[in-house]
C-alpha cells in the first residue's frame, strides 16, 4: 500500500480540474500540472532494461518455431507440392499447405479473394506452404526441403507498363483498380487568369515500411480457444479477422500485443501468418513461434506506392494561387491496396485555390500489396506541391513563405461543404517557424547564386496539412481507483513507440492529482482490456485521451457521492481536490481520498469512460510546416543535411518529451524518402525484389541525420476538437520532410531534383547536366 | 580444443549418442553438409571433421553476464538464437538475423559484436554482455539511465542494440566527440529515427560514467 499522501499525489497546493456534474462534459482544461510537461516515459525502465516482452520474445513451454515456404516468383501457377521429405525430417511437427486442409481457408484484399495458399501466386512472397519444427533451423530445413512445381506466369512489375495493351493480366478483369477524379471552380478559367503557369513531372520511389521488430506472432490453442500474442498496431483488429478466417467466436480468440517495435501502419493489418500460426499450432498441438524473416518481411508486408505525378499549377503575380491540376498513376501491387490513396490530398487541401481539378489512377502490378505508411498518399503529393510552390515563388519573385502566407485556407476546401476548421496552425507555423530557423537571413546568405566552390549549401521549405488527425469514437476505457488512492488504467489502445501509454497515464494524474508512476496501465489485450480502434491515422492520443478524461471523471463523481454520503453535505459542495474531499462552504470539512469508507469497503472504484464524437460541419486537422539546411558537393553528389526545424500544430502539446521524440521520428523517416529509400524491382527480366534487405535498400542511419533537429510546436489547444484539446502528431511531421529538402537542393544548387531520392548518383547527373547546358 | 558431444535429432527428447556413434550409424547421409570452421579443426582426422549433420549438438559453456551456462547447442545456432531462445534473455533483439540492423548487438571481451553473426560455439570462453548485464539488481546502468532521461527511443526494439553499442564505445573511449559517438551507433539501425536523441543519450552517459 502506498503510505502517505505525498508519495502519491503531485496535488499541494495545486489545483486538479473541476469535476463536472453528471452528464456534463469537463471542461477543456486552463492550467495544467502534468499535461505538456516532458514526462519520461512509463514504460521506459522495462524498454531499456530487456525486461519488456514483445510477441517476438514470447517463449512458451513446448513451443515450436514456424517457417512459411513462399512463392519465389512474381507470377505462378503452384503445379504440384511435395511435402513428403519435409514430413520425415527431424523435429518436424506439422507440415501444412495446399494438399492439406487449411488449403481451402479464404483469404481476401478489400474485395478481391484469394486463399491463405493461393493456387496462383501473383506476388513475390505469397505463402505456398509452411512448417512447424522444434527449432526454427529444422523448421527451415523442412521449409526448404518441399518440393514444388511452378508454371511461371508473365509478369508486370512496372506501374507505368501495367496498362499496355500486351501487359499480362493480373486479375480477369485487367489490370486496372479503377481511376478517382475530383474537381472544383473552373480549371482552365484559373489558368487563363494566372500570370504564370508551370507544369512540372514528378515520381516518387516505392518505400518499404521495416520496422525493427519482425512481423510475426506466437500462436497457442487451450481447447478450442485460441491466444494469439501478436505485433501489432491494434489486437482487436486481428483479433476480428482472425476469428472470422477460423471461423470462431471473437471470444474465443485472444489476441495480446503489450510491446510492438514498430509497424509505422504495416502492422495496422492481418496478415496470413497468424492463420498460418494457428494452423500449426492446431496440428501440432503445441505453440507456434512464427515471425518472418527480414527478407520476406520486404515482399509481403506492405509498402509507400511509387507514385508518378504530374501538377500544373497558375499564380498571380501577387501570389495568389489560380488553379492546380494534378494527375498521378500508381500502384497497390497485386491487389487492392491503395495504390494512389490520399496522394492529392495536399493538392486539394493545404492552400486557398477555386480551380482544382485532381485524377489518380491505381492499377495492379505483380508485387506485394501495400499498407498503409505513415501518412499514406501525403509525402508523395506533397513532393510535387511544395517543390511546385517553390518554383512558383522563383517564378514571379516572391519568397516561398510569402508565398504560402499569401495562400492561407480557413475551411477545409478538399472537403464536402468546406468545412472550417476548428483551428488552423498553418499560419503561425509559418511565420514562427521561419524565425526560429532564420529563415530571412539563411535565405540570402546561403544559395547556389552566393557561393562558388565545389560545397553549395542552401535552405528550404515545406508546409503540410494531414487529413484527418482528430480521432474519434469508439473508444472505451476503464479508470480503477484503489483504496491507497492508486489507479490503474485500463484501454484497449496499442503503443507502438509513440508514448501513448504515457500520455493517457498523464491524463489521469492530470484529472486525479496522482503522480503519474502511481498508474498502472493494462493496454492492448482483447481478453482483459476494452474495445480500440488500431493504432495508426495519427487519431490515437485524440481518441483515447478524451476517453481517458471520461472515466477519470466518472471515478471522481462516484468519490464525491461517497463522500458526500458520509459527511451529510451535498455532491455539488464538493470538491475533488488529489488527495483529499473538501467541502467548498466549510474549508474546515474534507476527508483523505484513502479515508473513504465507501471506497475501502468496496475495495475499488471503477470508472467507465468513453469517447464523445467529433463536433459537426467541423474539420480537425493538424499542420505542420518544416525548414532545413543541406550543403551538397557538387563534385561527389554527396548531400548532407545539416539542421531541421518543425513547426507543428497538433493542438495542445500533451508530453513536451514524446511530441519532439515523435518530430525527430518522422524526419528521420522523411529524410529515407528524400535520399536513401527506393524498392527496386527488377521489372525488365525477373520481376523480382532485387533489395530485399536493410543493406541493398538503405535506411537513413547515424550518419545520414543532423544532430540539430528543432521541435517548436505551435500550441493551440483545440476546445472544439475534444476534451483534452489534443489532435494527432505522427503522420504530419513526415509529410513535407522531402520536398523540404529537395527544395533546400534547388537554392543550394539551382537544381531541381523531380525523381526520388536525392542519392549521389542522381545528383551527379543531374549537375553534369547541368554544366553541359551552361 | 574439447572434444565435442554429439546428439542427433532431438534435442528435446534429450537422448544422445557419441559423436563417433552417430556417424557410424547415420553415415554420411543425405542430410549432411559441408561445414567448416575452426571448431571443427579438431586432431581427429579428415573423415571425421569433413562431414556433419546440421542437428549434431555439441557441448559449451557460455559466460554471459558474469555467470556460465552449459549447454547443448547445434554447431550453426547462432549466439542470438541461444541468447534469446535457449537462455531466455530477450532483451537482445533480432531485427534482421544476418548483420545489418544491430538489434542484436552484445558486447564480447567488451567490445560490441552482432549476436546474430556470431556462432554459439564461437563466444564459448568469452565474456558476453546482454542488456539485462548492465542492471545492477533493478537499477539501471549509466547508458540506460541516459536513454530514459533523453526519450533516445520511441519503439524500443532497436534501444538495446544501441545501448550496447554506446557502452562498448564508453568502455572503451570515456569521453568520446560527437563524430565518435555516430560511428559507434552507426551500425545500430533506428526505424523509428530517434539518433539525435541517442546521440544526446550516449553524451550524457559519458558525462554521468565520469563522474
Ligand atoms: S539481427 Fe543482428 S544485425 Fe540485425
Ligand atoms: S526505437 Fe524503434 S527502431 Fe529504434
Amino acid at each position: 500500500m502506498a503510505k502517505d499522501s505525498t508519495s502519491i499525489y503531485y496535488t499541494e497546493g495545486l489545483p486538479v480540474p473541476e469535476t463536472p456534474a453528471a452528464g456534463k462534459a469537463p471542461k477543456p482544461w486552463e492550467q495544467t500540472d502534468v499535461i505538456g510537461k516532458p514526462w519520461p516515459r512509463v514504460d521506459a525502465y522495462e524498454r531499456v532494461s530487456g525486461t519488456a516482452v514483445y510477441p517476438s520474445d514470447i517463449l512458451l513451454p513446448g513451443m515450436l518455431y514456424g517457417a512459411i515456404l513462399t512463392c519465389p516468383h512474381p507470377h505462378a501457377r503452384v503445379r504440384r507440392v511435395d511435402t513428403a521429405t519435409a514430413e520425415t525430417m527431424p523435429g518436424v511437427r506439422a507440415v501444412v499447405g495446399p494438399e492439406t486442409r487449411e488449403a481451402d481457408l479464404p483469404w481476401s484484399y478489400r474485395n478481391v479473394k484469394s486463399k491463405i495458399f493461393p493456387p496462383v501466386c501473383r506476388f513475390e512472397g505469397e505463402p505456398v506452404a509452411a512448417v512447424a519444427a522444434e527449432t526454427p533451423f529444422q523448421a527451415w530445413d523442412a521449409a526448404r526441403a518441399i518440393q514444388v512445381e511452378y508454371e511461371i506466369l508473365p509478369h508486370v512489375s512496372d506501374e507505368r507498363r501495367a496498362l499496355d495493351a500486351n501487359a499480362p493480366k493480373i486479375h480477369d478483369g485487367g489490370n486496372k483498380v479503377k481511376t478517382e477524379t475530383y474537381s472544383r471552380g473552373d480549371v482552365s478559367k484559373g489558368f487563363a487568369d494566372a500570370d504564370v503557369v508551370l507544369e512540372q513531372h514528378y515520381r516518387t520511389e516505392a518505400e518499404l515500411h521495416t520496422p525493427l521488430e519482425l512481423h510475426g506472432c506466437v500462436a497457442n490453442w487451450d481447447g478450442d480457444e485460441l491466444t494469439l500474442w501478436e505485433s501489432t498496431q491494434g489486437v482487436y483488429a486481428v483479433q476480428s479477422r482472425v476469428a472470422e478466417t477460423l471461423g470462431l467466436p471473437l471470444a474465443k480468440v485472444r489476441v495480446v500485443g503489450h510491446y510492438v517495435g514498430g509497424g509505422f501502419g504495416s502492422k495496422l493489418r492481418t496478415s496470413r501468418y497468424s492463420i498460418i500460426a494457428a494452423v500449426l499450432a492446431r496440428r501440432s498441438a503445441r505453440p507456434v513461434k512464427l515471425f518472418l524473416p527480414r527478407e520476406e518481411t520486404y515482399l509481403s508486408m506492405g509498402n509507400r506506392p511509387p507514385s508518378n505525378m504530374t501538377l500544373k499549377a497558375g499564380v498571380k503575380k501577387d501570389g495568389t494561387l489560380t488553379a492546380l491540376a494534378f494527375t498521378c498513376l500508381g500502384t497497390g501491387g497485386a491487389f487492392p491496396a491503395g495504390g494512389t490513396s490520399l496522394v492529392d490530398w495536399q493538392i486539394r487541401d493545404l492552400y486557398r485555390c477555386p480551380n482544382i481539378s485532381t485524377e489518380c489512377t491505381d492499377v495492379y502490378i505483380n508485387a506485394g500489396p501495400a499498407r498503409p505508411f505513415r501518412a499514406p498518399g501525403h509525402p508523395q503529393g506533397s513532393w510535387a506541391l511544395e517543390q511546385m510552390m517553390d518554383a512558383l515563388a522563383e517564378a514571379i519573385g516572391m519568397d516561398p513563405v510569402a508565398l504560402r502566407l499569401k495562400n492561407i485556407p480557413t475551411v477545409s476546401q478538399g472537403r464536402q461543404g468546406s468545412p472550417p476548421y476548428t483551428t488552423t496552425g498553418l499560419e503561425p507555423c509559418l511565420t514562427e517557424g521561419a524565425r526560429q530557423f532564420g529563415w530571412a537571413e539563411a535565405r540570402r546568405s546561403l544559395g547556389a547564386a552566393q557561393h562558388k566552390g565545389p560545397i553549395r549549401r542552401g535552405v528550404g521549405m515545406a508546409a503540410s496539412v494531414w487529413i484527418v488527425g482528430g480521432g474519434g469514437p469508439p473508444s472505451t476505457v476503464i479508470v480503477k481507483l484503489f483504496a491507497d488512492g492508486s489507479a490503474n488504467l485500463n484501454m484497449g489502445a496499442s503503443d507502438i513507440g509513440t508514448g501513448t501509454k504515457t500520455i493517457m497515464a498523464m491524463v489521469v494524474a492530470e484529472e486525479l492529482g496522482l503522480k503519474p508512476e502511481m498508474i498502472r496501465i493494462e493496454h492492448a489485450d482483447t481478453g482483459t482490456t476494452q474495445y480500440a480502434t488500431p493504432s495508426g491515422g495519427s487519431k490515437t492520443v485524440p481518441t483515447e485521451a478524451p476517453a481517458v478524461r471520461d472515466a477519470a471523471v466518472q471515478v471522481k463523481r462516484q468519490v464525491l457521492e461517497m463522500a458526500a454520503d458520509e459527511m451529510g453535505l451535498p455532491v455539488d459542495d464538493l470538491a475533488y481536490e488529489g488527495a483529499a474531499v473538501a467541502s467548498r462552504s466549510r474549508p474546515d470539512r474534507r476527508v483523505p481520498i484513502t479515508g473513504i469508507e465507501g471506497l475501502r469497503k468496496r475495495g475499488v472504484v471503477v470508472g467507465v469512460g468513453h469517447r464523445d464524437p467529433n463536433p459537426e460541419g467541423k474539420s480537425i486537422n493538424p499542420f505542420c510546416v518544416q525548414f532545413c539546411e543541406v550543403e551538397v558537393n557538387t563534385q561527389t553528389g554527396e548531400m548532407r543535411i545539416l539542421r531541421f526545424l518543425s513547426a507543428n500544430e497538433s493542438g495542445r502539446v500533451m508530453n513536451r518529451m514524446s511530441f519532439d521524440s515523435q518530430v525527430i521520428g518522422g524526419i528521420t523517416m522523411g529524410i529515407g524518402l528524400a535520399a536513401t529509400e527506393m524498392r527496386i524491382l527488377d521489372t525488365e527480366q525477373t520481376g523480382k525484389l532485387v533489395n530485399r534487405n536493410w543493406h541493398d535498400y538503405k535506411l537513413p542511419t547515424a550518419l545520414d541525420v543532423p544532430a540539430d533537429i528543432t521541435s517548436a510546436p505551435v500550441e493551440m489547444p483545440d476546445a472544439e476538437a475534444n476534451t483534452t484539446g489534443a489532435k494527432g502528431l505522427g503522420e504530419p511531421v513526415t509529410i513535407p520532410t522531402a520536398a523540404a529538402v529537395a527544395n533546400a537542393v534547388y537554392h543550394a544548387t539551382g537544381i531541381r531534383v523531380t525523381e526520388s531520392p536525392i542519392h549521389p548518383l542522381r545528383l551527379c547527373s543531374l549537375l553534369e547536366q547541368q554544366t553541359k547546358e551552361g | 580444443m574439447k572434444k565435442k558431444q554429439s546428439i542427433a535429432s532431438d534435442h528435446r527428447r534429450g537422448w544422445s549418442i557419441s559423436r563417433r556413434g552417430f556417424l557410424a550409424s547415420a553415415g554420411t547421409g543425405a542430410v549432411a553438409m559441408a561445414v567448416s570452421g575452426r571448431i571443427f579443426a579438431s586432431p581427429m582426422g579428415n573423415k571425421e571433421t569433413a562431414e556433419m549433420a546440421p542437428d549434431v549438438l555439441s557441448k559449451i559453456t557460455l559466460h554471459v553476464n558474469g555467470h556460465p551456462h552449459d549447454l547443448l547447442v547445434e554447431p550453426r545456432w547462432t549466439l542470438l538464437h541461444v541468447l534469446r531462445e535457449t537462455l531466455g534473455l530477450t532483451g537482445t533483439k533480432e531485427g534482421c538475423g544476418r548483420g545489418e540492423c544491430g538489434a542484436c548487438t552484445v558486447l564480447i571481451n567488451d567490445i560490441p559484436r552482432y549476436a546474430c553473426l556470431t556462432l554459439a560455439v564461437e563466444a564459448e570462453g568469452a565474456a558476453v554482455t546482454t542488456v539485462e548485464g548492465l542492471l545492477d539488481g533493478e537499477t539501471l546502468g549509466p547508458v540506460q539511465s541516459a536513454f530514459v532521461e533523453e526519450d533516445a527511443f520511441q519503439c524500443g526494439y532497436c534501444t538495446p542494440g544501441q545501448i550496447m553499442s554506446v557502452e562498448g564505445l564508453l568502455r572503451k573511449n570515456p569521453d568520446p566527440s560527437m563524430d565518435e559517438i555516430r560511428m559507434a551507433v552507426s551500425g545500430n539501425l533506428c526505424r523509428c529515427g530517434a539518433y539525435s536523441h541517442i546521440f544526446k543519450a550516449a553524451a550524457s552517459a559519458a558525462k554521468n560514467r565520469r563522474k
